[in-house]
């Protein structure tokens, strides 16, 4: 880093030592070397990053239009993942993954308020926060399990819940359908929204509510002038990224639905593992390339919501 | 003055408090009861025999040297980028925010199929590519809890001291910051070994049987060992957490710095509100 520097300035007095170069010119280049010798500190990081991220993510993009017996450049891999039961895959996905982010984060932010205003240092809120990091990243099949054993058709809760005079099957709820899987999405993504909204509530500075309170505000008016307002662009950042998660979940959707819903991660693992018809091994790549569009508008409006939750927070 | 708002709030906030152990009961029902269930179908004397069951110490053996690589490229990559930014960029970390959140939204699914496409032939026939692609994984964790382990740290004073003192970049980082940061990067580390030890989707497709890859195919053979053996795995990893968490708080409440709570850090400034 002092190198860096030292180059940054090197540059910049041989620039100024030579009288045909202009001031202005001088400064702009000196500023412009010490920005690119400040950028140096994060090679390693960018590195890695484009290696293990962008290139894998370009091969796939190219892949997606790839003829995998000619080499040619083609549509026709894109044309079959837009069409019939993937175009139903892609469906379902955002369906499922709209239910299994709204709900999730509506639960995850109650959750982090409530451990926000307990005591700072307390027990619970350790619990709390330490807990969501582990089942956060909880899935597959053991999670799975965990709600076939509890609310399977024969499972723990929909049994007592049976001897309670109410069959959840009855009333609509399957586990391997649709809203199943979304409540057993849910037991990662709550804990996922709670970790990531809780610094966005630590940014709601006390007084604020304080001087709305001296003003005569009561709860809901601060809320609905103040915190809310505040707090809503990084609640929905969170929450589309929620989106993105469960979008992107195949581990769990596999052992759970094996096939019952289309889901177009799970149609791409299977182009993976090889259960495919001959000449269509790109056609995977394409459902991949579709995701990651998706993945880049959910981000585009991400970054543009955290871009507005700046103003306030920290 | 803290104390004095606190007493306040808690007399104009009674109703809240009724509000929140509701929800914080529904929290509980809606973690525990699945866990409960899962518990009484696998049954106590399921988990005596997780650790004789063929293949488990082999799987086991292979997500701990996989773990174990990912944590040290991990931390070795992102605490002096992490700590670089924050004192020499101040204006990319957003940027960098923005970038290491990327993983948790990226289809695991589909970054595999791209790794395995760009992977030399080398690479594709050892377990260490996974180790690598675990890293990307391991991201948002790990730059969130040294992130959050920063913002605790007066940087910019420790770090002139430090130089004032005549040491110098790598001298600063190893012997003033790291051990600053000890609670953020033993969390960083927890994390990312709870992320390597749950991986199922790349290890799976890349047709390795790490501990999770076990734990599916026993689950075929025997479902009660293979889900003791998950729960076992959860508890451990929740009991390191909250161990270094609640070491983390007591150090630095005899240091006076800031509270680590994994990801978020309480400020004792209030100067700026």
């Amino acid at each position: 880093m002092q190198e860096t520097e030292t180059v940054g300035t090197a540059l910049g007095s041989v620039a100024d030592a030579d009288p045909r170069v202009p001031r202005s010119r001088t400064a702009v280049a000196r500023k412009a070397g010490r920005a690119i010798g400040r950028l140096a500190g994060i090679i390693p990081f960018g590195a890695y990053v484009t290696l293990g991220l962008v290139i894998p993510m370009i091969a796939v993009g190219y892949g997606a239009f790839r003829d995998p017996n000619t080499n040619r450049l083609t549509l026709g891999n894109v044309n079959i993942a837009t069409h019939g039961v993937y175009l139903t895959g892609f469906k379902e996905s955002i369906i499922l993954s709209v239910l299994a982010s709204i709900i999730p984060g509506i639960f995850g932010l109650l959750i982090a308020y409530a451990i926000f205003t307990a005591k700072r240092a307390s027990l619970l809120r350790q619990v709390v926060i330490t807990a969501s990091g582990v089942f956060a990243n909880f899935g597959g099949v053991p999670l799975a399990f965990l709600f076939i054993a509890s609310f399977g058709s024969t499972g723990l809760a929909t049994t007592w819940l049976n001897d309670l005079g109410f069959n959840i099957y009855d009333a609509g709820f399957n586990l391997y359908t649709l809203s199943g899987v979304v409540l057993v999405y849910m037991y990662f993504q709550i804990p996922l929204m709670v970790l990531v909204i809780l610094p966005a509530l630590e940014g709601l500075r006390p007084a604020w509510r304080e001087a709305a309170e001296n003003l005569g505000a009561r709860s809901w008016q601060y809320w609905r002038y103040v915190g809310g307002p505040v707090l809503l662009p990084s609640f929905l950042g969170c929450v589309l990224l929620l989106f993105g998660s469960a979008l992107s979940a195949y581990a769990t959707a596999e052992a759970l639905t094996s096939g019952t819903i289309p889901l177009t991660s799970i149609q791409i693992g299977s182009f993976l593992n090889g259960n495919v018809q001959a000449g269509q091994g790109n056609v995977g790549m394409a459902l991949g390339l579709g995701m990651v569009v998706i993945i880049a508008i959910v981000m585009v409006l991400y970054v543009l919501l955290q871009r507005r939750a700046a103003k306030w927070l920290r | 003055m803290a104390t004095l708002t606190r007493a306040r709030d808690n007399s104009k906030r009674r109703p809240l408090a009724v509000w929140r152990w509701v929800i914080l009961l529904v929290a509980a029902v809606y973690f525990l009861l699945p866990l409960y269930a899962a518990l009484r179908f696998a049954g106590l004397h399921a988990f005596g025999t997780v650790f004789v069951q063929p293949g488990f110490w082999p799987s086991l053996w292979l997500s701990a040297r996989l773990a174990a690589m990912t944590v040290l490229i991990t931390l070795a990559l992102m605490v002096p980028t992490a700590v670089y930014v924050h004192l020499r960029l101040p204006a990319l970390r957003r940027l960098l925010e923005g970038i290491t959140i990327l993983p948790i939204v990226i289809p695991p699914v589909v970054l595999i199929i791209g790794v395995l496409q760009v992977a030399p032939g080398v690479l594709k026939a050892s377990p260490w590519l996974l180790g690598l692609a675990y890293v990307i994984l391991a991201l948002p964790f790990a730059y969130r809890a040294i992130d959050a382990g920063l913002r605790a740290l007066d940087l910019k004073t420790l770090t002139e001291a430090a130089g004032s003192l005549g040491a110098g970049w790598v001298t600063t980082l190893w012997r003033v910051l790291l051990p600053n940061l000890r609670t953020a990067l033993l969390s960083a580390t927890v994390l990312t070994v709870a992320l390597v030890l749950g991986e199922f989707t790349m290890a799976s497709l890349d047709l390795f049987v790490t501990f999770p890859v076990w734990i599916v195919q026993t689950d075929q053979l025997n479902a009660q060992v293979s889900e003791a053996a998950s729960i076992f795995a959860l508890f451990v990893t929740w009991l390191f957490l909250m161990l270094i968490t609640l070491i983390g708080t007591r150090q630095s409440r005899r240091t006076g710095g800031g509270q680590v709570t994994l990801f978020t850090v309480t400020r004792t400034e209030t100067r700026g509100n």
